[in-house]
């Protein structure tokens, strides 16, 4: 089955500015696919709609087979809690949570069985090198340390599809490239498929294709 | 698929709500602090006038011996004893007892003397009758005799008398000694009463032929009802204990409510001020809001979160204020008196007593406060679009978008209509749902007061640049300005109107008292009459030109109301005496007798001039209104009757007061001290500027705890202010660091603070004032008659009105310059970097 398959997708913004038409994407399980393009061409848009955070104007979205138009708010949302995980440029960990809550956050959505989820939400902590780390707070790491958490956060309830919006446009090019490193490795492993939003080329490089945004949808571009 | 259940994001739940708790326990504390304060004070006064309240229904019944039903004179003058045999005789009475009721004094004590026949007092009241102290003894002959006199407890301790010794009575003008016989083991404490033999009373204190109650045991109450219909005359009317307590609960009833609805006022200012904490914290929430909604929690689960905090500020601030309203009960009860200083329940000795549904309705309100105070921004939290909210760090202000008004003129239209509708069972219920309507509007209509306001400033030359940013962000943000306007406009609006009423009040009461105080002199007899020589003998005082000689005696018009006053006077003529201030009249007739009633007996009793009224006295007579004049002395209501028309239909030539006009040429104090030579002790001669004084130290007594009331609410409005500009300048560290990073100094950036914490203090001030002027409109016209039957003209609190504003801007200033250093005090790289 493909984790992610659109097909004719349009969207326009404001009273008449049409970001894209007829762009259709297939992502299969364990694939990790760039999206690169200029700014304000709507690659952040296009991943809310993947997200099923902003509707198309046109065409159908299908995540592991199951069409997001047809779904109000509340479905979409318990799709999105079970089947989605999400990395951010700014990271977004709650300042007030331990990193460990931080990242069981997507189970304690899903079921209230706390100490199951702070086990797993160590254990995937420990994958991406923050064993130690899971009392902690948002203020005693580094840029590259929380990316390393909200990794851990997008893994941690297991999801088949992984979005990442310029994962790491707060990073310096060396810590980018481990934390590159480390969510290809997480979604090969697990078998999710990702889409990444990037205007880096070193995130492009760890992609197994890249694609541009332009108003006419996604064209690949040669490795 | 299966809906996205709340219950299984609980743990989520509970992780957001704590640990938002952990990191500003301050804020919490303070929100519950502020719904606690509310419960207190609504509580406290529940608490006070429910057990004063109490402690009157338990006076009553020590006084009426708890019979089954009572037939009572409906004046002092009592009814003819002929009446006695008939009642007793009639169907489904089982036993009557005759009763003489006096004012007694012995010494400076005071009690109620009962004049009784044991033997039927015995089967029908017998907490009545007295007891030697070897235990109850009706078969004594003590009880019998006509100058034993059995004292309860509370009259005992009064009087210092002891069991066997002679006590000199004064009543109904006579002087008796009699032998304290016994006690009376019946009558509860904290109720000073006498009880003696029935024709000795009559006898020794000349009530011959008169009697004032007769208290009833039945044997079938429906049948006596119809019987005691036809037998009683206009003199007398059945009455029950409850009739009796409902008086007491009719008089003050109004009073209670209005204190009851102005310490709510405290507990709605505290719901303004969490509502202040919880849109500011959902505010500065948003993108976590926006994180966990993109992680998979639904729109309910934002407004279960934060309902969630509101739940839990509500219980615990409304816990802390039902203990502490409890204290606080407990400490005015001993301070102010059952009454709160209003004067209704004097003499009692009221003992706070917890009232469980109060408490529940009290905790309930408290808990209501808070979550509507925080449910209502969860619910615009819930609705931003999570993408966009994780994309913008919340700059979202734009200063093109409209300000809606609509909502505000609705509520202040509705609140309008709801002015104009009556009151029901006496109580101004759509006055006060106006006034909650017109608050309601005039704090929703606060942005759009804010935009209007400081759109023509947009383009003029400031002078500086802090100035224009803080001109501006206010002008760019009415909502963030309402916010913390909300809870500082309500209070300082119903301080405004309260200020507003009681100047009014007070000012009307003055100049009616200059106009009905035209004598020199004023005579009230104390605990005896003016019989005919009396008033001849002062009359022939040398200085004297004139003494005018009333009679006020309680006239009861309906069982469960309390009775009116009736004052026999001469009355000069129908439009020139300056005693007797008209509002209305009409002309009288020949061969028909006028009254004149007050303002509040018109409004109770639905009376206007030139209608027939049938009143009690001499009969059932009918009688000419003549006029309504204006009296803030009797809330029960007044009849103004002619003296010479009193004393031709009743036969009762004694009179108790006297005004009176000093001859020219003779000084005031020397015609007043020839006059007291010639006088009984226990009259009382007084100035008009005395009792002028004494009557306003009263009115301000009544009116202290509702300036108590209202500094709360200031103050807990003003710390809502305090808070909320404290949490808005925090949450803007960033855009501090930005301007600093700019050029701005933090001397500048403080400036503007100031600038931004005057202009919003001084919008607060104006909405406030605007607001308060028109809901003093309302408690004038509306809640005023409605509730206390008398009307009176708007006189502006000016000084308070500037007083208000000017702490309202300074406050407003100082909070924002101290909250603008903390803000800048933080590294500005640091503050630009900050991610939450």
């Amino acid at each position: 089955m493909r984790a992610i398959e659109t097909c004719g997708l349009a969207k326009t913004v404001g009273i008449d500015r049409e970001l894209f038409t007829g762009l259709s994407l297939t992502v299969t399980p364990g694939e990790l696919v760039a999206i690169t393009g200029e700014s304000g061409v709507g690659k952040s848009t296009l991943l809310n709609m993947l997200a099923g955070l902003d509707d198309a104007d046109a065409g159908e979205i299908r995540i592991e087979g199951v069409a997001l138009g047809p779904l109000n708010d509340e479905t979409r949302t318990k799709l999105r809690r079970e089947r989605i995980g999400f990395v951010f440029q700014a990271f977004h960990i709650l300042p007030y949570l331990t990193l460990e809550q931080n990242v069981a956050l997507p189970l304690a959505l899903i079921s209230p069985d706390s100490a199951a989820a702070k086990a797993q939400a160590g254990v995937v902590l420990a994958e991406v090198g923050l064993g130690d780390r899971g009392r902690d707070y948002a203020r005693d790491l580094s840029g590259g340390e929380l990316q390393r958490v909200a990794i851990a956060r997008a893994l941690v309830h297991r999801p088949a599809v992984i979005l990442a919006d310029e994962p790491t446009g707060n990073l310096d090019p060396e810590t980018a490239g481990r934390v590159l490193d480390l969510l290809a490795r997480a979604v090969k492993s697990r078998g999710a498929a990702a889409v990444i939003v990037t205007h880096s080329a070193a995130t492009a490089a760890v992609a197994d294709r890249v694609l541009m945004l332009t108003a006419r949808g996604l064209t690949p571009i040669d490795g | 698929m299966a809906e996205a259940g709340l219950l299984r994001s609980r743990l989520a739940l509970a992780w957001l709500v704590a640990g938002e708790w952990r990191w500003h326990p301050g804020r919490f504390a303070a929100t519950a602090v502020a719904i606690a304060v509310g419960v207190a004070l609504g509580f406290a006064v529940h608490l006070v006038n429910g057990s004063a309240l109490a402690s009157f229904e338990q006076a009553v019944t020590g006084v009426n011996g708890a019979a089954d039903l009572q037939v009572r004179a409906r004046s002092p003058l009592g009814f003819d004893e002929r009446l006695y045999p008939r009642v007793a005789t009639a169907p489904g009475v089982a036993d009557a007892s005759p009763v003489v009721r006096l004012s007694a004094k012995a010494g400076r004590a005071r009690f109620e003397l009962l004049g009784l026949d044991v033997i039927r007092a015995a089967a029908v009241t017998p907490s009545l009758v007295g007891a030697r102290s070897s235990g109850p003894d009706t078969g004594s002959d003590d009880v019998f005799a006509g100058d034993a006199l059995f004292l309860s407890r509370t009259a005992l301790a009064a009087t210092g008398a002891r069991v066997g010794e002679r006590l000199r009575v004064l009543a109904n003008r006579r002087a008796v000694s009699l032998l304290v016989a016994g006690t009376l083991p019946g009558v509860p404490d904290g109720q000073a009463i006498g009880a003696m033999d029935i024709a000795g009373a009559q006898w020794s204190f000349g009530k011959l032929g008169r009697l004032d109650r007769l208290d009833l045991k039945l044997d079938d109450r429906t049948a006596a009802d119809t019987a005691l219909v036809r037998l009683l005359g206009a003199e007398a009317v059945v009455a029950t204990g409850e009739t009796e307590a409902r008086q007491g609960d009719a008089l003050s009833r109004a009073y209670r409510v209005n204190l009851d609805m102005l310490a709510l006022v405290a507990l709605l200012t505290g719901g303004f001020l969490v509502f202040s904490a919880q849109s500011l914290s959902v505010t500065r929430r948003l993108r976590a809001f926006a994180l966990v909604r993109t992680l998979g929690l639904p729109k309910r689960g934002i407004i279960a979160a934060v309902a969630l905090e509101g739940a839990i500020i509500g219980v615990v601030g409304a816990a802390i204020g039902l203990a502490v309203g409890y204290t606080m009960a407990v400490a005015a009860l001993r301070l102010f008196g059952g009454d709160l200083g209003g004067g209704y329940f004097a003499g009692g000795t009221a003992r706070v007593v917890f009232q469980p549904l109060a408490a529940g309705a009290f905790f309930a309100l408290g808990l209501a406060a808070a979550l509507l105070g925080s449910i209502l921004p969860a619910r615009a939290a819930a609705r931003a679009a999570p993408a966009a909210a994780l994309k913008n760090a919340g700059d979202v202000l734009d200063p093109r978008a409209p300000v809606p008004w609509r909502p505000a003129l609705l509520l202040l239209l509705g609140g309008g209509v709801a002015a104009l509708l009556p009151a029901i069972n006496g109580l101004p219920v759509f006055g006060f749902t106006a006034m909650a309507l017109l608050l309601a509007g005039g704090v929703v209509g606060v942005p759009w007061l804010v935009r209007r306001l400081l759109s023509p400033w947009q383009d003029r030359d400031l002078g500086t640049a802090p100035r224009l940013l803080a001109l501006r962000h206010v002008h760019g943000a009415p909502g963030q300005a309402a916010i913390a306007l909300c809870g500082i406009v309500a209070s300082t609006a119903l301080m405004i109107a309260m200020a507003t009423m009681v100047t009014s009040f007070r000012g009307a009461v003055d100049s009616w008292l200059g106009q009905v105080l035209s004598a020199d002199l004023y005579m009230r007899a104390d605990g005896g009459d003016l019989d005919p020589a009396a008033q001849q003998r002062i009359a022939a005082t040398p200085g004297i030109a004139r003494a005018a000689f009333s009679r006020q005696l309680p006239l009861t018009i309906v069982p469960d109301r309390p009775p009116v006053i009736l004052i026999a006077r001469p009355v000069s003529s129908n439009a020139g005496d300056p005693s007797l201030v008209l509002l209305d009249k009409a002309p009288v007739p020949a061969r028909t007798t006028p009254v004149w009633v007050s303002e509040p007996a018109a409004w109770l009793y639905g009376w206007s001039p030139g209608s027939d009224v049938a009143l009690p006295i001499g009969g059932s007579r009918r009688f000419r209104v003549a006029g309504i004049w204006r009296d803030y002395a009797r809330q029960q209501g007044a009849i103004v009757i002619r003296d010479l028309d009193y004393a031709r239909l009743t036969g009762d030539k004694l009179r108790d007061e006297a005004a009176i006009t000093v001859a020219p040429g003779f000084q005031t104090d020397v015609v007043r001290r020839s006059l007291m030579a010639r006088l009984p002790p226990g009259v009382a001669v007084t100035e008009p500027a005395t009792l002028r004084r004494f009557a306003l130290r009263l009115f301000d007594r009544s009116f202290a705890i509702t300036y108590v009331l209202e500094a709360v609410a200031i103050l807990v409005g003003l710390a809502g202010v305090a808070a909320t500009m404290s949490a808005q300048t925090i949450a803007r560290s960033k855009e501090f660091g930005m301007l600093r990073h700019l050029g701005l100094t933090r001397r500048q950036i403080t400036e503007m603070l100031a600038t931004e914490g005057a202009l919003l203090g001084l919008i607060g001030a104006v909405a406030g004032v605007a607001l308060g002027a028109l809901l003093g409109q309302v408690l004038i016209h509306v809640i005023n008659p409605q509730s206390f039957n008398w009307t009176m003209a708007t006189r502006w609190p000016f000084g308070t009105m500037v007083g208000v504003t000017a702490a309202l801007v300074g406050a407003a200033t100082m909070t924002a310059m101290l909250a603008g250093r903390r803000a800048t005090a933080s590294d500005a790289v640091a503050a630009v970097r900050e991610d939450w």
